[in-house]
């Protein structure tokens, strides 16, 4: 198998993350995206990993600090998001232009 | 460069149709109009991609895919979907329409620029080793080694993941409101 | 073993070993440390402890004291220690090969392990002691955190290595001395009594740091050993500065042992309470500069001693004993007209200060120390009996006081073993120690400040017998019923009166004590030779002389005030005609203070006026004036015309720029984000294609 066939879907992963980020209105939807981009991400450190085989598996180690980051990401963006639902009645993001002035 | 390496070994055809499935749930993801359905097919992206991650000989990180995206992150997002009262069925305005083209230019030029670079630096370089898995005894002492600094710092990370999450989220109660556990 | 140790010059009778120290050396840092342990848990835990918190100071002094003791027998009889335990802190690059080492550490030879135990045994017991006193006070926890903070400063000085640790602890004394000087600061004097002291201290303290300095650069090194070998070496570099650093060193010594004129501070501390004016402002405290003397002692004896200062009218030693020689004397005069009991002691201890700065600065090193040992003991022991007085009557004046012999039998007991010591009857601990000064005044040839040491002596009985006879005997004139204090007050006056009658036998000339050899000896490990002198035999000469004073000051003294201590008040004007007048307002020595700092503050301040008024304002305003026409010049020509032009067309530009790029700024996470992306996605590429 060739590493790249590995690199090209985590690519398109990621682009479709990316895509998802900049189009969703729903503040979850955005960050399912994130989710997404992270994951591809994730399958990339596997691949090089896979090609450099380093005796401590660096790259999967990595993959793990990335996981574990992402999930508190995502329960620490949840809150914010409960939170502005709250005060705004509203989940989308383009209602959220607080940082204009 | 050629690509017909890329199909010649009989395994190449399983991660061909893994590649696709995990490429066709991620458009999905991004398009679908429903917000159960993209988060139900953010599961089919994850698994897949943890079927690759199977094929790349990572198992350890394959199952930590699982279980913690698969069987808890979209159980909050889930949660979170139903806490904003986002409306579970065909939701027209998911989308922002107007930025639609300009989303899927950066999009295109992400995958190009991804992978034309990747292509430029591996080539045809081959998979090391393929179905010879990384035993987990590796990457605990990795994490418990010569890592275990940044280790405890995600799980302090974790912890105060955990405490904001519930500081944030916690609603505050009204003084009548208050009052009124007070004489429970 | 370090070549240049050696033994004391008559060393070949005294066969001293040297012993590198053991263990006990090691431990002997945990007493510089544990006070602090005890100040931290006071301050901590005090506050709902039985004692509020004293049981932790009394701790420490304990364990101080069971560590002094060890390496008191180690250096009797296992051989001299002479040890130092150094730890680099720090260290800055001055010139080549003459870094400038900031150290800390302990010492562990005869001198320092004679403070240690005084410090820790009179430390002990006063402690014990206050646990008594100051039950049902106001802030005793504060009072207790304090006490422990001066020990563990006092500790630190007279462990010091250097000069910088020195300075540390003698700073940190300063500082729990004004904190607990003031420790009744609801009464504006006590709070005034306070910053005196510390502010006189300060003028001291100028001269001590800039001495070390002048020291630590003249040899590039600031510890002690150094400094001391390269005085006895005659080191060219400590040549040049070593008697203006004597001098500064001795100004600073002057300060914080109350010589003339810098005393005035120590009358007034007596506002504290009693237990801190025993211990801080009269057994160890205010020694720390006859300490820092003996510390230095070779400087003075090799490098400054003979040196002329004042185009050679003086030497600095004849300065120095000239110095003690007045405080001597004329602090004792002092104690003769004083109401205030604790203030009689106050005086007193000034005078017995005055003796131990005479004989370390005359060259008795030994003669010096061992005052300042026994001193520790009776004058401790006299601070506690009038605590315990003051206690009981709850007043400060002896006219309150009077006929308490009865009352007060333990105190009074004490108190009169303690004032015979002070005095110098024999064989009580004073006897020996002040013999021994004037002794060393003999041998070196001061033959007048002989003469005046014998009427310090005299003086120092007659105002003893005054006081005992004011406070014990008559008819007491006090209001309510005086008690005799609890035990836990009493005991330690009973344990301080053993060394005050027993520890003069330890200098006895000629007398040793076996393998146990005799205080002379102990103090014997130097690192270079001293050359104080040390008589074989008792000169019983000399002796009768001093003694004869002091009981004739005893006579006379029992004469004028045992009969009728009523009315002396009255009677002290008639028969001290002359003096009283001068005594009673204490040589105007406070008026002086206040008239140097009122004369030189008012005039200083009108000059530096005068001179900001009409030279530096004349200044500032002449190039205020140029500047402005200049500024004219530049407005006008330059600046409307061309700079103005620029500037407005740089902000027009600005302003338009501004209002097209604001539209950019729309608050829209995701179009900043599609920004960010296309940003990295254009890096990402440029390295790609141009690498």
């Amino acid at each position: 198998m060739i590493v790249n066939q590995f690199l090209v879907v985590a690519a398109a992963l990621f682009s479709l993350g990316v895509y998802g980020l900049l189009v969703r209105r729903n503040a979850v939807m955005v960050l399912l995206a994130v989710e997404l981009m992270l994951n591809a991400v994730n399958l990339n450190l596997i691949a090089f990993e896979s090609v450099l085989r380093t005796p401590e598996a660096l790259g999967q180690i990595f993959a793990i600090f990335v996981i574990t980051v992402a999930a508190a990401e995502v329960g620490i963006g949840l809150a914010i998001i409960l939170l502005i639902f709250r005060n705004r009645r509203s989940a989308n993001v383009d209602d959220f232009n607080l940082m204009k002035l | 460069m050629t690509f017909d390496v890329w199909l010649s070994d009989p395994v190449n055809w399983v991660y061909l149709a893994i590649g696709a499935a995990v490429l066709l749930c991620g458009v999905r993801v991004v398009t679908s109009q429903n917000v159960v359905h993209a988060a139900l097919f953010l599961v089919g992206a994850l698994a897949g991609s943890a079927a690759l991650m199977l094929l790349l000989s990572a198992e350890f990180v394959a199952w930590t895919v699982v279980l913690v995206y698969i069987g808890a992150v979209i159980v909050l997002f889930l949660f979170g979907i139903m806490i904003t009262r986002a409306p579970v069925v065909r939701d027209v305005g998911l989308d922002n329409k107007k930025a639609r083209p300009v989303a899927a230019v950066v999009a295109l030029a992400t995958f190009a620029v991804l992978t034309y670079t990747s292509l430029l630096a591996f080539g045809n370089t081959e998979v090391a080793r393929v179905g010879d898995p990384t035993p987990t005894e590796t990457l605990a002492e990795g994490l418990l080694g010569r890592f275990v600094l940044p280790f405890e710092v995600v799980g302090f990370i974790l912890l105060a993941a955990l405490i904001g999450g519930i500081t944030l989220a916690r609603r505050d109660l009204s003084p009548a409101e208050e009052e009124e556990r007070g004489a429970v | 073993m370090n070549p240049l140790v050696l033994a004391a010059e008559e060393g070949a009778e005294h066969a001293v070993e040297l012993a590198a120290g053991g263990a006990a050396t090691q431990w002997a840092g945990l007493m510089l440390v544990s006070p602090f342990v005890a100040f931290l848990l006071i301050i901590w835990l005090g506050k709902n402890m039985k004692y509020k918190g004293g049981e932790f100071a009394v701790a420490a002094m304990g364990l101080n004291l069971v560590i002094a003791t060890i390496l008191f027998f180690q250096n009797a009889q296992g051989g001299i220690l002479n040890d130092t335990h150094i730890f680099e802190i720090g260290r800055i690059g001055l010139f080549e090969g003459r870094d400038l080492v900031f150290e800390l550490g302990w010492m562990v030879d005869g001198l320092s392990i004679m403070m240690y135990w005084v410090v820790a045994f009179v430390g002990l017991l006063v402690f014990i002691y206050a646990l008594g006193y100051m039950h049902g006070d106001v802030r005793v926890t504060m009072f207790f955190a304090s006490f422990s903070l001066f020990a563990g400063a006092m500790l630190i000085l007279v462990g010091a290595p250097n000069l910088i640790q020195l300075i540390i602890g003698w700073e940190g004394v300063g500082l729990a001395s004004y904190l607990l000087i003031g420790h009744y600061w609801e009464d504006l004097d006590n709070v005034r009594s306070g910053n005196k002291a510390f502010l006189t201290n300060k003028v001291a303290d100028v001269g001590l740091i800039l001495g070390a300095i002048f020291l630590g650069m003249g040899i590039g090194d600031f510890r002690f050993t150094h400094i001391n070998e390269a005085a006895a070496a005659g080191e060219a570099g400590l040549q040049t500065v070593a008697v203006a650093g004597a001098l500064l060193m001795f100004l600073g010594a002057m300060g914080k042992s109350a010589q003339f004129p810098l005393h005035i501070w120590l009358p007034d501390a007596m506002a504290g309470p009693t237990p801190v004016s025993a211990l801080m402002h009269a057994a160890t405290m205010v020694t720390a500069g006859v300490y820092l003397m003996a510390r230095l002692f070779p400087v003075y004896q090799y490098m400054a001693g003979e040196a002329e200062i004042l185009g050679g009218i003086i030497t600095v030693r004849g300065l120095m004993v000239g110095i003690g020689a007045i405080t001597l004397l004329a602090m004792g005069l002092l104690a003769l007209v004083a109401n205030d009991l604790k203030k009689v002691l106050a005086y007193s201890t000034v005078s017995q200060l005055g003796y131990m700065m005479t004989a370390v600065a005359a060259g008795g090193y030994t003669a010096g120390l061992f005052h300042l040992f026994t001193h520790a003991f009776f004058k401790a022991l006299l601070f506690l009996g009038a605590g315990s007085v003051i206690h009981a009557v709850h007043s400060n004046n002896m006219t309150d006081m009077g006929g308490l012999r009865k009352d007060m039998p333990h105190t009074f007991r004490t108190f009169i073993i303690g004032s015979l010591a002070l005095a110098g009857i024999i064989p009580l601990a004073g006897f020996w120690s002040k013999d021994e000064i004037l002794a060393t005044l003999d041998y070196e040839g001061y033959t007048f400040v002989f003469w005046v040491a014998v009427a310090g002596a005299f003086v120092t009985a007659f105002y003893m017998t005054r006081a005992i006879a004011l406070t014990f005997f008559g008819t007491y004139k006090g209001h309510g019923h005086p008690h005799e204090s609890p035990t836990i007050m009493t005991g330690p006056l009973w344990v301080l009166a053993v060394p005050s009658v027993i520890a003069g036998f330890l200098n006895v000339p000629g007398l040793e004590f076996g393998s146990f050899h005799n205080f002379t000896t102990w103090l014997a490990a130097r690192v270079v030779p001293l050359g104080d002198h040390h008589p074989e035999a008792p000169d019983w000469g000399l002796a009768a002389i001093g003694l004869g004073a002091a009981v004739l000051g005893i006579a006379l003294g029992w004469l004028v005030f045992g009969r009728d201590a009523d009315t002396q008040e009255a009677r002290d004007r008639l028969e001290i005609p002359v003096l009283y007048p001068l005594l009673r307002a204490k040589y105007f020595m406070d008026h002086i203070a206040w008239a140097i700092v009122g004369f030189t503050m008012g005039p200083a301040a009108r000059a530096m006026n005068w001179v900001n008024t009409y030279i530096l304002d004349g200044i500032v305003n002449g190039v205020g004036a140029i500047t402005m026409a200049l500024g004219r010049f530049v407005y006008g020509g330059v600046d409307q015309r061309g700079i103005d032009g620029f500037f407005n067309g740089v902000a027009m530009a600005s302003d338009a720029a501004g209002s097209a790029m604001r539209k950019l700024q729309t608050g829209r996470v995701q179009q900043y984000a599609a920004g960010f992306m296309v940003g990295a996605l254009v890096l990402v590429a440029a390295v790609a294609i141009f690498r």
